[in-house]
């Protein structure tokens, strides 16, 4: 594929990742980042979690999620190190750190998601 | 002292200057006055030396742009009594070469948006004789991006323009995209490698300071998102029907 | 480079590194970007919970307890903020990238972000009473 048409598809990517994160993550982190630690609301029972995670509905939305979000990360993390750091002679590094780590937290997402 | 201002402004003289530096001129503060008119007393009653560009002095030749206290502004726009009691800081645009004062170069951009094929593409003679009709909504439709006076605000606001020699910059693409959604062209495809390339949308990441320097409400930022996800869904469909002709 | 008689020596100023501190604007658009840093974390955090309940009821309760230990509830707090602001700029900006037509006339920006308002509202709605219910 070329060069130049790549770009456009990290784009979309990105664009996928900012929406799914700004919709599902809030959520996810006010419940166990901050109200079950803080004693606000009674963390759901294992059983409860776990059966609810096992449902193939939840693991297709969490994996597209987190595929998504990281891609939406490596994209803008990319784009911040050209830009606020002046970086893009490093352009090859840096795109291998960013996609690079995309890419290695989706197959752990998947596997995770896939063998619970 | 209400009726007298300062103004502070770079100077830059090549022939004996090796940095740009600030000089002061006091000048009658008289409330109807623009930048512009500080600017023309100082050259006509001060130091004939000034030097900087302007024209209409109304807001519609784009000329006169330069910051004013660290804002792109047109010097005719900008109200002295907005800044009272000063001083009021005048430099030249950001992000261009600086030929004199506040006078800059702009070659750059003038280079740059041929690359966009700026005019109406029609590669068949039309069919019907006198002029192309367009309604009300189809006007609508790029109006708003017809409005640029290539001021060059937006390039100055925008750091990308700065960091990046090659990016196309905000006014390019929003004059791209006043031709590729007007009913009467059939270009789209003619700008969409110049647009589509690294140098072009792709490397705006969406900070926005354009739209806010625009003087004319043209949004360039909203013409180059636009554009993104038309592009991105056109290589969307290139990849998923390799075969497809555009 | 000198200067001639017929080609002044045109002054280019040096960009700065860090010109995103020298103007709020600026540095607003900086700390925007930088949320992806904490999105990413979000899914991270995420998937340590995964892991910990896939690993059985005890590494569930030490996950639970690790989550509570204070600079970890500190660190969650300030990537809760941030990923607000992410989406919170998300839906503001996301209507410059779509012209939505519908039936003929133009939906206005605000209408689009209060969609996405509404989307979010739902699908926290949704999230929550699937996993606390």
């Amino acid at each position: 594929m070329a060069r130049r048409q790549t770009e456009p598809i990290l784009w979309l990517l990105f664009s996928g990742g900012g929406l799914a994160a700004a919709l599902l993550l809030p959520v996810i982190l006010l419940l166990f980042g901050v109200l079950v630690p803080l004693d606000w609301v009674s963390p759901p029972s294992h059983g409860h979690l776990l059966a609810v995670l096992r449902n193939p509905l939840t693991r297709l939305v969490l994996i597209i999620l987190c595929i998504l979000a990281f891609a939406h990360w490596a994209h803008r993390f990319r784009y911040t190190l050209y830009e606020g750091l002046q970086l893009k002679h490093l352009d090859r590094p840096i795109n291998l750190l960013c996609y690079g780590g995309a890419l290695a937290g989706s197959v752990v997402a998947c596997y995770l998601l896939l063998t619970l | 002292m209400a009726d007298r201002i300062t103004l502070q402004v770079t100077r830059y003289r090549p022939e004996e200057d090796l940095e740009p530096a600030r000089q002061n001129y006091e000048i009658p503060f008289r409330k109807e006055w623009a930048v512009l008119d500080g600017l023309n007393h100082i050259k006509d009653h001060i130091d004939g030396t000034l030097s900087y560009r302007w024209s209409c002095r109304m807001g519609i030749c784009g000329s006169c742009g330069m910051i004013v206290n660290g804002e792109p502004q047109l010097s005719c726009a900008a109200f002295l009594a907005d800044y009272a009691p000063g001083p009021v800081r005048i430099e030249p645009l950001h992000n261009f070469p600086v030929i004199r004062d506040l006078v800059i170069e702009i070659g750059d951009f003038l280079h740059k948006l041929p690359q966009v094929k700026p005019w109406l593409i029609r590669p068949e003679p039309s069919q019907e004789p006198g002029e192309h009709l367009q309604t009300p909504a189809a006007l609508d439709e790029y109006h708003q991006f017809s409005m640029c006076i290539n001021c060059m605000l937006c390039y100055s606001a925008c750091p990308v323009v700065g960091l990046e020699e090659d990016f196309l910059g905000p006014a390019a693409i929003a004059l791209a995209q006043r031709y590729n959604l007007d009913s009467r062209d059939q270009g789209a495809a003619e700008r969409f490698d110049a647009l589509s390339s690294p140098a072009g949308v792709w490397d705006c990441t969406f900070v926005g300071e354009c739209t806010k320097a625009c003087p004319k409400g043209v949004d360039p930022a909203g013409a180059i998102q636009r554009y993104k996800l038309t592009a991105a869904l056109e290589s969307l469909k290139a990849f998923v029907l390799p075969r497809r002709a555009r | 480079m000198s200067y001639t008689e017929f080609h002044p020596r045109w002054h280019r100023p040096h960009f700065p590194v860090f010109w995103w501190v020298h103007r709020r604007s600026y540095l607003a658009f900086v700390v925007r970007e930088l949320t992806s840093v904490f999105v990413a974390w979000s899914v991270v955090f995420l998937l340590l919970l995964v892991r910990a309940v896939s690993q059985g009821p005890e590494p569930y309760r030490r996950f639970l307890d690790w989550s509570s230990t204070w600079w970890v509830v500190t660190l969650n707090v300030v990537t809760l903020s941030l990923v607000l602001l992410h989406a919170v700029t998300w839906f503001n900006l996301a209507p410059k990238a779509m012209a939505v037509r519908a039936r003929g006339r133009r939906v206005p920006n605000t209408w689009i972000t209060g969609a996405h308002y509404l989307a979010w509202a739902l699908v926290s709605a949704i999230a929550a009473w699937v996993v606390l219910g």
